[in-house]
Protein backbone atom coordinates (compact mmCIF):
# COMPACT_ATOMS: atom_id res chain seq x y z
CA UNK A 1 0.00 0.00 0.00
CA UNK A 2 1.12 3.55 -0.73
CA UNK A 3 2.36 6.05 1.83
CA UNK A 4 -0.79 8.09 1.32
CA UNK A 5 -3.98 7.14 -0.47
CA UNK A 6 -7.28 8.79 -1.21
CA UNK A 7 -9.96 6.42 -2.45
CA UNK A 8 -13.10 7.62 -4.22
CA UNK A 9 -13.08 10.84 -2.26
CA UNK A 10 -16.35 12.78 -2.58
CA UNK A 11 -17.48 15.99 -0.91
CA UNK A 12 -20.87 17.59 -1.43
CA UNK A 13 -21.86 21.02 -0.16
CA UNK A 14 -25.62 20.79 -0.44
CA UNK A 15 -26.25 20.38 -4.16
CA UNK A 16 -22.67 21.24 -5.15
CA UNK A 17 -20.22 18.37 -5.57
CA UNK A 18 -16.88 20.05 -4.83
CA UNK A 19 -14.87 16.81 -4.94
CA UNK A 20 -16.19 14.01 -7.08
CA UNK A 21 -14.98 10.40 -6.77
CA UNK A 22 -11.32 11.37 -6.67
CA UNK A 23 -8.64 8.73 -6.13
CA UNK A 24 -4.88 9.19 -5.96
CA UNK A 25 -1.89 7.91 -4.06
CA UNK A 26 1.36 9.51 -3.03
CA UNK A 27 4.67 7.73 -2.47
CA UNK A 28 7.10 8.52 0.30
CA UNK A 29 9.55 11.27 -0.64
CA UNK A 30 7.48 12.50 -3.56
CA UNK A 31 6.40 16.03 -4.40
CA UNK A 32 2.88 15.47 -5.64
CA UNK A 33 1.16 18.38 -7.34
CA UNK A 34 -2.55 19.08 -7.68
CA UNK A 35 -3.62 21.62 -10.29
CA UNK A 36 -6.94 22.87 -11.52
CA UNK A 37 -8.75 26.09 -12.28
CA UNK A 38 -10.16 28.21 -9.48
CA UNK A 39 -13.01 26.53 -7.69
CA UNK A 40 -12.13 23.08 -9.00
CA UNK A 41 -11.98 21.61 -5.49
CA UNK A 42 -8.25 21.64 -4.67
CA UNK A 43 -8.52 23.32 -1.27
CA UNK A 44 -11.48 21.13 -0.43
CA UNK A 45 -9.27 18.07 -0.94
CA UNK A 46 -6.89 19.45 1.69
CA UNK A 47 -9.75 20.26 4.02
CA UNK A 48 -10.91 16.65 3.70
CA UNK A 49 -7.46 15.22 4.37
CA UNK A 50 -6.92 17.48 7.39
CA UNK A 51 -10.46 16.70 8.58
CA UNK A 52 -11.64 20.30 8.58
CA UNK A 53 -14.60 18.92 6.65
CA UNK A 54 -16.04 15.42 7.00
CA UNK A 55 -15.94 13.40 3.78
CA UNK A 56 -19.29 12.70 2.13
CA UNK A 57 -17.95 9.35 0.98
CA UNK A 58 -14.62 7.69 0.27
CA UNK A 59 -11.59 6.74 2.32
CA UNK A 60 -8.27 8.32 3.25
CA UNK A 61 -5.31 6.16 4.22
CA UNK A 62 -1.99 7.28 5.66
CA UNK A 63 0.78 4.83 6.51
CA UNK A 64 -1.62 1.89 6.44
CA UNK A 65 -4.09 3.57 8.78
CA UNK A 66 -7.51 4.80 7.81
CA UNK A 67 -7.69 8.42 8.94
CA UNK A 68 -10.93 9.85 7.58
CA UNK A 69 -12.75 9.51 10.91
CA UNK A 70 -10.09 11.03 13.16
CA UNK A 71 -10.76 14.40 14.85
CA UNK A 72 -9.05 17.31 13.05
CA UNK A 73 -6.41 17.92 15.71
CA UNK A 74 -5.26 14.28 15.55
CA UNK A 75 -4.29 14.61 11.89
CA UNK A 76 -1.32 16.75 12.78
CA UNK A 77 -0.28 14.36 15.54
CA UNK A 78 -0.09 11.39 13.16
CA UNK A 79 2.25 13.39 10.93
CA UNK A 80 0.24 15.40 8.40
CA UNK A 81 0.89 19.15 8.49
CA UNK A 82 -0.84 21.77 6.37
CA UNK A 83 -0.73 25.41 5.36
CA UNK A 84 -3.69 27.59 4.45
CA UNK A 85 -4.21 29.26 1.09
CA UNK A 86 -5.71 32.22 2.90
CA UNK A 87 -2.97 32.51 5.50
CA UNK A 88 -3.96 32.20 9.15
CA UNK A 89 -1.11 33.67 11.18
CA UNK A 90 -1.41 33.81 14.97
CA UNK A 91 -1.54 37.55 14.55
CA UNK A 92 -0.51 38.97 17.89
CA UNK A 93 2.18 36.37 18.45
CA UNK A 94 5.72 36.79 17.21
CA UNK A 95 7.14 34.65 14.43
CA UNK A 96 9.04 32.73 17.08
CA UNK A 97 5.91 32.17 19.16
CA UNK A 98 3.97 31.07 16.08
CA UNK A 99 6.56 28.41 15.33
CA UNK A 100 6.77 27.41 19.00
CA UNK A 101 3.01 26.83 18.99
CA UNK A 102 3.68 24.19 16.36
CA UNK A 103 6.69 22.74 18.14
CA UNK A 104 4.69 22.11 21.33
CA UNK A 105 3.02 19.18 19.59
CA UNK A 106 6.17 17.14 20.21
CA UNK A 107 7.36 18.60 23.52
CA UNK A 108 5.94 20.01 26.72
CA UNK A 109 8.99 22.11 27.50
CA UNK A 110 9.27 25.79 26.65
CA UNK A 111 13.04 25.53 26.26
CA UNK A 112 12.79 22.62 23.84
CA UNK A 113 10.02 24.31 21.86
CA UNK A 114 12.01 27.53 21.60
CA UNK A 115 15.10 25.62 20.54
CA UNK A 116 13.17 23.72 17.88
CA UNK A 117 11.58 26.96 16.69
CA UNK A 118 15.01 28.58 16.35
CA UNK A 119 16.19 25.73 14.12
CA UNK A 120 13.14 25.89 11.92
CA UNK A 121 13.15 29.67 11.66
CA UNK A 122 16.76 29.40 10.58
CA UNK A 123 15.89 26.65 8.07
CA UNK A 124 13.23 28.93 6.61
CA UNK A 125 15.57 31.95 6.50
CA UNK A 126 13.41 34.01 8.83
CA UNK A 127 15.93 34.79 11.59
CA UNK A 128 15.62 38.51 11.02
CA UNK A 129 11.91 38.46 11.69
CA UNK A 130 11.70 36.11 14.64
CA UNK A 131 10.64 38.77 17.15
CA UNK A 132 8.21 40.47 14.78
CA UNK A 133 4.51 40.12 15.40
CA UNK A 134 2.93 38.00 12.70
CA UNK A 135 0.29 40.60 11.91
CA UNK A 136 2.92 43.06 10.70
CA UNK A 137 4.54 40.70 8.19
CA UNK A 138 4.22 41.18 4.43
CA UNK A 139 2.45 38.42 2.50
CA UNK A 140 5.52 36.48 1.31
CA UNK A 141 6.73 36.17 4.89
CA UNK A 142 3.30 35.21 6.14
CA UNK A 143 3.22 32.42 3.58
CA UNK A 144 6.65 31.33 4.75
CA UNK A 145 5.49 31.46 8.36
CA UNK A 146 2.66 29.07 7.48
CA UNK A 147 5.28 26.59 6.30
CA UNK A 148 7.60 27.15 9.27
CA UNK A 149 4.77 26.62 11.74
CA UNK A 150 3.65 23.43 10.04
CA UNK A 151 7.24 22.15 9.90
CA UNK A 152 7.54 22.64 13.66
CA UNK A 153 4.93 19.92 14.18
CA UNK A 154 7.43 17.54 12.51
CA UNK A 155 5.17 16.27 9.76
CA UNK A 156 5.99 13.36 7.47
CA UNK A 157 3.51 14.62 4.92
CA UNK A 158 3.10 18.33 4.29
CA UNK A 159 0.11 19.84 2.47
CA UNK A 160 0.98 23.18 0.84
CA UNK A 161 -1.94 25.23 -0.46
CA UNK A 162 -0.91 27.84 -3.07
CA UNK A 163 2.37 28.80 -1.43
CA UNK A 164 3.48 30.78 -4.47
CA UNK A 165 0.21 32.54 -5.25
CA UNK A 166 0.56 36.31 -4.98
CA UNK A 167 4.36 36.23 -4.92
CA UNK A 168 6.56 37.96 -7.49
CA UNK A 169 8.91 35.74 -9.56
CA UNK A 170 11.85 36.25 -7.21
CA UNK A 171 9.85 35.49 -4.06
CA UNK A 172 8.30 32.53 -5.83
CA UNK A 173 11.77 31.23 -6.69
CA UNK A 174 12.78 31.46 -3.02
CA UNK A 175 9.64 29.60 -1.96
CA UNK A 176 10.35 26.82 -4.46
CA UNK A 177 13.89 26.54 -3.18
CA UNK A 178 12.52 26.13 0.36
CA UNK A 179 10.04 23.48 -0.77
CA UNK A 180 12.87 21.51 -2.41
CA UNK A 181 14.90 21.65 0.79
CA UNK A 182 11.92 20.42 2.78
CA UNK A 183 11.61 17.44 0.46
CA UNK A 184 15.36 16.81 0.73
CA UNK A 185 14.93 16.71 4.52
CA UNK A 186 12.74 13.65 3.96
CA UNK A 187 9.26 15.15 4.04
CA UNK A 188 6.70 14.07 1.49
CA UNK A 189 4.77 16.96 -0.04
CA UNK A 190 1.41 17.44 -1.69
CA UNK A 191 1.30 20.88 -3.24
CA UNK A 192 -1.58 22.79 -4.74
CA UNK A 193 -0.70 25.53 -7.16
CA UNK A 194 -2.73 27.54 -9.55
CA UNK A 195 0.30 28.53 -11.61
CA UNK A 196 1.16 25.70 -13.97
CA UNK A 197 4.76 26.84 -14.45
CA UNK A 198 5.60 26.56 -10.77
CA UNK A 199 4.24 23.04 -10.66
CA UNK A 200 6.11 21.86 -13.74
CA UNK A 201 9.44 22.59 -12.13
CA UNK A 202 9.06 20.87 -8.79
CA UNK A 203 6.44 18.15 -8.99
CA UNK A 204 7.34 14.51 -9.51
CA UNK A 205 3.78 13.80 -10.54
CA UNK A 206 0.75 15.99 -11.08
CA UNK A 207 -2.96 15.38 -10.68
CA UNK A 208 -5.14 17.74 -12.70
CA UNK A 209 -8.74 18.18 -11.60
CA UNK A 210 -11.74 20.10 -12.82
CA UNK A 211 -15.15 20.25 -11.17
CA UNK A 212 -13.70 18.01 -8.46
CA UNK A 213 -12.94 15.21 -10.92
CA UNK A 214 -9.64 13.85 -12.17
CA UNK A 215 -8.86 14.88 -15.74
CA UNK A 216 -5.24 13.77 -15.89
CA UNK A 217 -2.58 12.17 -13.72
CA UNK A 218 1.09 11.58 -14.46
CA UNK A 219 4.46 13.18 -15.10
CA UNK A 220 4.36 16.98 -15.39
CA UNK A 221 4.98 16.92 -19.15
CA UNK A 222 2.27 14.35 -19.78
CA UNK A 223 -0.24 16.30 -17.74
CA UNK A 224 0.67 19.63 -19.32
CA UNK A 225 0.15 18.20 -22.80
CA UNK A 226 -3.00 16.33 -21.98
CA UNK A 227 -5.82 17.64 -24.20
CA UNK A 228 -8.32 17.74 -21.31
CA UNK A 229 -5.91 19.84 -19.24
CA UNK A 230 -5.23 22.25 -22.07
CA UNK A 231 -8.94 22.63 -22.61
CA UNK A 232 -10.01 22.91 -18.97
CA UNK A 233 -7.06 24.60 -17.40
CA UNK A 234 -4.63 26.21 -19.81
CA UNK A 235 -7.58 26.87 -22.04
CA UNK A 236 -8.88 29.77 -20.06
CA UNK A 237 -5.41 30.96 -18.99
CA UNK A 238 -4.18 31.21 -22.59
CA UNK A 239 -7.43 32.20 -24.25
CA UNK B 1 16.09 40.28 32.39
CA UNK B 2 14.39 37.64 34.48
CA UNK B 3 16.25 38.85 37.54
CA UNK B 4 15.11 42.40 37.03
CA UNK B 5 11.56 41.17 36.68
CA UNK B 6 11.83 39.10 39.84
CA UNK B 7 13.30 42.03 41.78
CA UNK B 8 10.43 44.24 40.68
CA UNK B 9 7.91 41.61 41.75
CA UNK B 10 9.57 41.23 45.14
CA UNK B 11 9.65 44.99 45.61
CA UNK B 12 5.92 45.29 44.83
CA UNK B 13 5.15 42.32 47.08
CA UNK B 14 6.98 44.02 49.95
CA UNK B 15 5.08 47.24 49.37
CA UNK B 16 1.81 45.29 49.33
CA UNK B 17 2.73 43.57 52.60
CA UNK B 18 3.71 46.87 54.25
CA UNK B 19 0.70 48.82 52.99
CA UNK B 20 -1.66 48.30 56.00
CA UNK B 21 1.14 49.54 58.27
CA UNK B 22 1.09 52.83 56.41
CA UNK B 23 -2.56 53.10 55.47
CA UNK B 24 -4.32 52.79 58.80
CA UNK B 25 -7.74 54.37 58.29
CA UNK B 26 -10.37 51.58 58.23
CA UNK B 27 -12.15 53.16 55.26
CA UNK B 28 -8.95 53.22 53.23
CA UNK B 29 -8.15 49.67 54.27
CA UNK B 30 -11.64 48.70 53.15
CA UNK B 31 -10.87 50.12 49.69
CA UNK B 32 -7.65 48.11 49.56
CA UNK B 33 -9.51 44.91 50.38
CA UNK B 34 -12.01 45.62 47.60
CA UNK B 35 -9.08 46.13 45.23
CA UNK B 36 -7.72 42.71 46.20
CA UNK B 37 -11.08 41.05 45.53
CA UNK B 38 -11.44 42.71 42.13
CA UNK B 39 -7.83 42.04 41.23
CA UNK B 40 -8.35 38.34 41.97
CA UNK B 41 -11.51 38.24 39.90
CA UNK B 42 -9.90 40.19 37.08
CA UNK B 43 -6.91 37.88 37.02
CA UNK B 44 -9.24 34.87 36.85
CA UNK B 45 -11.36 36.40 34.09
CA UNK B 46 -8.21 37.34 32.19
CA UNK B 47 -7.05 33.72 31.91
CA UNK B 48 -10.22 32.67 30.11
CA UNK B 49 -11.17 35.80 28.23
CA UNK B 50 -7.89 37.67 27.88
CA UNK B 51 -5.48 34.87 27.10
CA UNK B 52 -7.76 32.20 25.68
CA UNK B 53 -10.06 34.77 24.04
CA UNK B 54 -13.28 33.15 25.26
CA UNK B 55 -15.09 36.24 26.48
CA UNK B 56 -17.33 35.65 29.47
CA UNK B 57 -20.18 38.00 30.27
CA UNK B 58 -21.25 35.91 33.21
CA UNK B 59 -18.49 35.73 35.77
CA UNK B 60 -21.03 36.90 38.33
CA UNK B 61 -22.35 33.33 38.21
CA UNK B 62 -19.06 31.97 39.56
CA UNK B 63 -18.62 34.86 41.98
CA UNK B 64 -22.14 34.47 43.32
CA UNK B 65 -21.91 30.70 43.61
CA UNK B 66 -18.69 31.14 45.57
CA UNK B 67 -20.30 33.72 47.85
CA UNK B 68 -23.44 31.65 48.38
CA UNK B 69 -21.42 28.51 49.09
CA UNK B 70 -19.95 30.31 52.07
CA UNK B 71 -23.28 31.87 53.10
CA UNK B 72 -25.36 28.71 52.79
CA UNK B 73 -22.89 26.63 54.79
CA UNK B 74 -23.44 28.99 57.67
CA UNK B 75 -27.16 29.44 57.14
CA UNK B 76 -28.07 25.76 56.90
CA UNK B 77 -25.27 23.87 58.58
CA UNK B 78 -24.01 26.42 61.05
CA UNK B 79 -20.49 25.91 59.71
CA UNK B 80 -17.90 28.67 59.62
CA UNK B 81 -18.19 30.61 56.35
CA UNK B 82 -14.46 30.13 55.95
CA UNK B 83 -15.23 26.60 54.72
CA UNK B 84 -16.67 28.46 51.75
CA UNK B 85 -13.12 29.18 50.62
CA UNK B 86 -12.90 25.47 49.80
CA UNK B 87 -16.49 24.74 48.77
CA UNK B 88 -17.02 27.96 46.78
CA UNK B 89 -14.29 27.44 44.18
CA UNK B 90 -15.28 23.79 43.75
CA UNK B 91 -18.94 24.68 43.24
CA UNK B 92 -17.99 27.38 40.75
CA UNK B 93 -16.03 24.80 38.77
CA UNK B 94 -18.97 22.40 38.84
CA UNK B 95 -21.16 25.15 37.41
CA UNK B 96 -18.56 25.89 34.73
CA UNK B 97 -18.12 22.27 33.66
CA UNK B 98 -21.37 21.76 31.69
CA UNK B 99 -21.23 25.26 30.20
CA UNK B 100 -17.77 24.58 28.81
CA UNK B 101 -18.66 21.09 27.67
CA UNK B 102 -21.62 22.39 25.67
CA UNK B 103 -20.76 25.90 24.53
CA UNK B 104 -17.14 25.32 23.52
CA UNK B 105 -18.17 22.78 20.92
CA UNK B 106 -19.89 25.52 18.96
CA UNK B 107 -18.16 28.22 16.99
CA UNK B 108 -19.12 31.87 17.26
CA UNK B 109 -20.65 33.87 20.09
CA UNK B 110 -22.31 30.92 21.82
CA UNK B 111 -20.00 30.83 24.78
CA UNK B 112 -20.38 34.56 25.42
CA UNK B 113 -24.16 34.25 25.18
CA UNK B 114 -24.23 31.15 27.37
CA UNK B 115 -22.28 32.89 30.12
CA UNK B 116 -24.49 35.98 29.85
CA UNK B 117 -27.54 33.81 30.36
CA UNK B 118 -25.85 31.83 33.11
CA UNK B 119 -25.33 34.82 35.40
CA UNK B 120 -28.91 36.00 34.96
CA UNK B 121 -30.35 32.51 35.46
CA UNK B 122 -28.47 32.14 38.72
CA UNK B 123 -29.65 35.54 39.91
CA UNK B 124 -33.28 34.64 39.23
CA UNK B 125 -33.04 31.14 40.68
CA UNK B 126 -31.39 32.40 43.87
CA UNK B 127 -33.98 35.18 44.14
CA UNK B 128 -36.86 32.75 43.86
CA UNK B 129 -35.76 29.70 45.83
CA UNK B 130 -36.49 31.60 49.02
CA UNK B 131 -36.60 28.54 51.28
CA UNK B 132 -33.06 27.63 50.42
CA UNK B 133 -31.41 31.00 49.80
CA UNK B 134 -33.54 33.52 51.73
CA UNK B 135 -34.26 35.11 48.33
CA UNK B 136 -34.01 38.88 48.12
CA UNK B 137 -33.68 39.09 51.88
CA UNK B 138 -30.17 37.79 51.47
CA UNK B 139 -27.89 36.12 53.96
CA UNK B 140 -26.34 38.00 56.84
CA UNK B 141 -23.61 36.44 58.93
CA UNK B 142 -21.84 37.53 62.09
CA UNK B 143 -18.15 37.54 61.25
CA UNK B 144 -15.91 36.11 63.95
CA UNK B 145 -13.10 38.44 62.94
CA UNK B 146 -13.56 42.14 62.26
CA UNK B 147 -9.95 43.32 61.91
CA UNK B 148 -9.54 44.90 58.46
CA UNK B 149 -5.83 44.11 58.54
CA UNK B 150 -6.63 40.41 58.83
CA UNK B 151 -8.89 40.49 55.78
CA UNK B 152 -6.30 42.48 53.90
CA UNK B 153 -3.66 39.79 54.36
CA UNK B 154 -6.04 36.94 53.55
CA UNK B 155 -7.08 38.83 50.42
CA UNK B 156 -3.48 39.51 49.52
CA UNK B 157 -2.68 35.81 49.88
CA UNK B 158 -5.65 34.96 47.66
CA UNK B 159 -4.50 37.39 44.97
CA UNK B 160 -0.90 36.16 45.18
CA UNK B 161 -1.94 32.53 44.67
CA UNK B 162 -4.26 33.49 41.80
CA UNK B 163 -1.64 35.58 40.01
CA UNK B 164 0.98 32.88 40.50
CA UNK B 165 -1.20 30.03 39.21
CA UNK B 166 -2.40 32.05 36.22
CA UNK B 167 1.19 33.12 35.51
CA UNK B 168 2.40 29.51 35.57
CA UNK B 169 -0.42 28.39 33.28
CA UNK B 170 0.15 31.24 30.83
CA UNK B 171 3.90 30.67 30.71
CA UNK B 172 3.58 26.99 29.92
CA UNK B 173 2.63 25.00 26.85
CA UNK B 174 -1.01 25.39 27.92
CA UNK B 175 -0.66 29.17 27.81
CA UNK B 176 0.82 29.08 24.31
CA UNK B 177 -2.04 26.89 23.20
CA UNK B 178 -4.65 29.19 24.78
CA UNK B 179 -3.26 32.24 23.00
CA UNK B 180 -3.02 30.29 19.74
CA UNK B 181 -6.69 29.38 20.03
CA UNK B 182 -7.55 33.02 20.65
CA UNK B 183 -5.56 34.18 17.64
CA UNK B 184 -6.89 31.62 15.16
CA UNK B 185 -8.84 28.54 15.96
CA UNK B 186 -8.31 26.90 12.55
CA UNK B 187 -4.58 27.44 12.72
CA UNK B 188 -4.56 26.04 16.25
CA UNK B 189 -6.43 22.94 15.11
CA UNK B 190 -4.01 22.49 12.22
CA UNK B 191 -1.16 22.47 14.74
CA UNK B 192 -2.73 19.57 16.58
CA UNK B 193 -4.33 21.54 19.40
CA UNK B 194 -7.57 20.03 20.77
CA UNK B 195 -9.29 23.38 21.08
CA UNK B 196 -12.36 22.47 23.18
CA UNK B 197 -10.22 20.68 25.74
CA UNK B 198 -7.87 23.63 26.12
CA UNK B 199 -10.69 26.14 26.41
CA UNK B 200 -11.97 24.09 29.32
CA UNK B 201 -8.49 24.12 30.81
CA UNK B 202 -8.82 27.92 30.90
CA UNK B 203 -12.45 28.01 32.05
CA UNK B 204 -12.07 25.75 35.08
CA UNK B 205 -9.28 27.64 36.90
CA UNK B 206 -10.99 30.89 35.94
CA UNK B 207 -14.22 29.76 37.59
CA UNK B 208 -12.28 28.36 40.54
CA UNK B 209 -10.57 31.63 41.45
CA UNK B 210 -13.67 33.69 40.79
CA UNK B 211 -15.56 31.40 43.18
CA UNK B 212 -12.77 31.88 45.68
CA UNK B 213 -13.08 35.65 45.42
CA UNK B 214 -16.84 35.30 45.96
CA UNK B 215 -16.42 33.17 49.06
CA UNK B 216 -13.89 35.62 50.47
CA UNK B 217 -16.26 38.49 49.68
CA UNK B 218 -19.00 36.81 51.75
CA UNK B 219 -16.63 36.38 54.68
CA UNK B 220 -15.51 39.96 54.51
CA UNK B 221 -18.72 41.85 53.74
CA UNK B 222 -20.87 39.40 55.75
CA UNK B 223 -23.99 40.11 53.72
CA UNK B 224 -25.03 38.88 50.29
CA UNK B 225 -28.16 38.86 48.23
CA UNK B 226 -28.70 37.68 44.64
CA UNK B 227 -28.99 41.16 43.14
CA UNK B 228 -25.57 42.02 44.51
CA UNK B 229 -23.44 38.97 43.86
CA UNK B 230 -25.09 37.82 40.61
CA UNK B 231 -25.24 41.36 39.23
CA UNK B 232 -24.69 41.70 35.50
CA UNK B 233 -23.35 45.27 35.41
CA UNK B 234 -21.75 45.52 38.83
CA UNK B 235 -19.96 42.18 38.63
CA UNK B 236 -19.86 40.58 35.17
CA UNK B 237 -19.40 43.77 33.15
CA UNK B 238 -17.32 45.51 35.76
CA UNK B 239 -14.73 42.75 35.79
CA UNK B 240 -14.37 43.19 32.03
CA UNK B 241 -13.82 46.94 32.41
CA UNK B 242 -11.32 46.41 35.21
CA UNK B 243 -9.20 44.14 33.01
CA UNK B 244 -9.53 46.34 29.93
CA UNK B 245 -8.37 49.31 31.94
CA UNK B 246 -5.31 47.55 33.30
CA UNK B 247 -4.39 45.47 30.27
CA UNK B 248 -5.98 42.38 28.75
CA UNK B 249 -3.71 39.33 28.61
CA UNK B 250 -1.02 40.80 30.86
CA UNK B 251 0.15 39.49 34.24
CA UNK B 252 -0.46 42.62 36.28
CA UNK B 253 -3.10 44.33 34.14
CA UNK B 254 -6.06 43.09 36.19
CA UNK B 255 -4.44 44.19 39.45
CA UNK B 256 -3.51 47.61 38.06
CA UNK B 257 -6.99 47.93 36.59
CA UNK B 258 -8.67 46.96 39.85
CA UNK B 259 -6.63 49.48 41.84
CA UNK B 260 -7.34 52.24 39.36
CA UNK B 261 -11.01 51.43 38.96
CA UNK B 262 -11.86 51.05 42.63
CA UNK B 263 -9.79 53.97 43.88
CA UNK B 264 -10.89 56.29 41.10
CA UNK B 265 -14.51 55.22 41.59
CA UNK B 266 -14.38 55.91 45.33
CA UNK B 267 -12.61 59.22 44.81
CA UNK B 268 -15.27 60.43 42.42
CA UNK B 269 -18.09 59.09 44.55
CA UNK B 270 -16.93 61.02 47.57
CA UNK B 271 -15.98 64.24 45.77
CA UNK B 272 -18.26 64.69 42.79
CA UNK B 273 -21.65 63.89 44.22
CA UNK B 274 -24.38 62.81 41.81
CA UNK B 275 -22.28 63.41 38.66
CA UNK B 276 -19.68 60.83 39.71
CA UNK B 277 -21.01 57.91 37.66
CA UNK B 278 -21.06 59.98 34.48
CA UNK B 279 -17.58 61.43 34.95
CA UNK B 280 -16.20 58.05 35.94
CA UNK B 281 -17.78 56.39 32.92
CA UNK B 282 -16.39 59.00 30.55
CA UNK B 283 -12.89 58.69 32.00
CA UNK B 284 -12.93 54.89 31.77
CA UNK B 285 -14.05 55.19 28.13
CA UNK B 286 -11.30 57.69 27.36
CA UNK B 287 -8.60 55.51 28.87
CA UNK B 288 -9.81 52.48 26.96
CA UNK B 289 -9.95 54.53 23.73
CA UNK B 290 -6.50 56.06 24.04
CA UNK B 291 -4.78 53.08 25.64
CA UNK B 292 -6.56 50.24 23.83
CA UNK B 293 -4.15 47.70 25.28
CA UNK B 294 -4.66 48.90 28.82
CA UNK B 295 -1.94 50.34 30.98
CA UNK B 296 0.13 47.17 31.40
CA UNK B 297 -0.48 46.31 27.74
CA UNK B 298 0.96 49.57 26.43
CA UNK B 299 4.02 49.14 28.65
CA UNK B 300 4.52 45.62 27.27
CA UNK B 301 4.49 46.91 23.71
CA UNK B 302 7.16 49.50 24.54
CA UNK B 303 9.26 46.80 26.16
CA UNK B 304 9.00 44.50 23.14
CA UNK B 305 10.08 47.25 20.76
CA UNK B 306 13.16 48.12 22.83
CA UNK B 307 14.01 44.43 23.20
CA UNK B 308 13.96 44.03 19.45
CA UNK B 309 16.03 47.19 18.92
CA UNK B 310 18.61 45.88 21.37
CA UNK B 311 18.81 42.56 19.57
CA UNK B 312 19.35 44.49 16.33
CA UNK B 313 16.45 42.70 14.68
CA UNK B 314 13.90 43.92 12.18
CA UNK B 315 11.75 46.69 13.65
CA UNK B 316 8.16 47.79 13.26
CA UNK B 317 5.28 46.46 15.29
N1 LIG C 1 -17.28 25.52 3.16
C1 LIG C 1 -17.85 25.52 1.95
N2 LIG C 1 -19.20 25.56 1.83
C2 LIG C 1 -19.78 25.56 0.62
N3 LIG C 1 -19.12 25.50 -0.54
C3 LIG C 1 -17.77 25.44 -0.50
C4 LIG C 1 -17.07 25.44 0.74
N4 LIG C 1 -15.74 25.39 0.49
C5 LIG C 1 -15.63 25.35 -0.85
N5 LIG C 1 -16.83 25.37 -1.44
C6 LIG C 1 -17.09 25.30 -2.90
O1 LIG C 1 -16.44 24.17 -3.41
C7 LIG C 1 -15.85 24.44 -4.66
C8 LIG C 1 -14.38 24.12 -4.62
O2 LIG C 1 -13.72 25.12 -3.83
P1 LIG C 1 -12.18 25.02 -3.49
O3 LIG C 1 -11.87 23.65 -3.03
O4 LIG C 1 -11.87 26.12 -2.58
O5 LIG C 1 -11.51 25.28 -4.91
P2 LIG C 1 -10.01 25.59 -5.29
O6 LIG C 1 -9.17 25.49 -4.08
O7 LIG C 1 -9.66 24.59 -6.33
O8 LIG C 1 -10.00 26.97 -5.87
C9 LIG C 1 -16.17 25.89 -4.99
O9 LIG C 1 -17.31 25.94 -5.81
C10 LIG C 1 -16.48 26.48 -3.64
O10 LIG C 1 -17.38 27.55 -3.74
MG1 LIG D 1 -7.97 26.87 -3.17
Amino acid sequence: MSFFEAKSLTKKFGGLTAVNDLSFSVEKGEIFGIIGPNGSGKTTVFNLISRFFPVTSGEIWFQDKRIDALPAHEICKIGIGRTFQVVKPLRRMTVQENVMAGAFLRTGSITNARHRAEEIINFCNMDNYKLREAKGLPIPLRKRLEIARALATEPQLLLLDETCAGLNPKESEAAIELIRRIRDAGITIIIIEHIMKVMMGISDRILAINFGKEIALGKPQEVANHPEVIKAYLGDAYA
Amino acid sequence: MLNKKMLMTIAFALIAVALPLVIKAPYQQHILILVLIWATMGTAWNLLSGYAGQVSFGHAAFFGVGAYSAGLLTLHLGLSPWWGLILGPVMAMLVALPIGAIAFRLRGPYFALATLALGEIFRLVFLNTTNFTNGAKGILIMPAITSKVFYYYVGLGMLAVTVLVVYLIVHSKVGFYLVSIREDQDAATSLGIPTSLYKNLALLPSAFFTGLAGAFYMNYVAFIEPNIVFNLTNISIMVILVVMLGGVATTWGPTIGAALYIIMGELFRTTLGPANVLVFGVIVCLIIMFLPNGIAGELDILKRITQRKKAGLSGGV
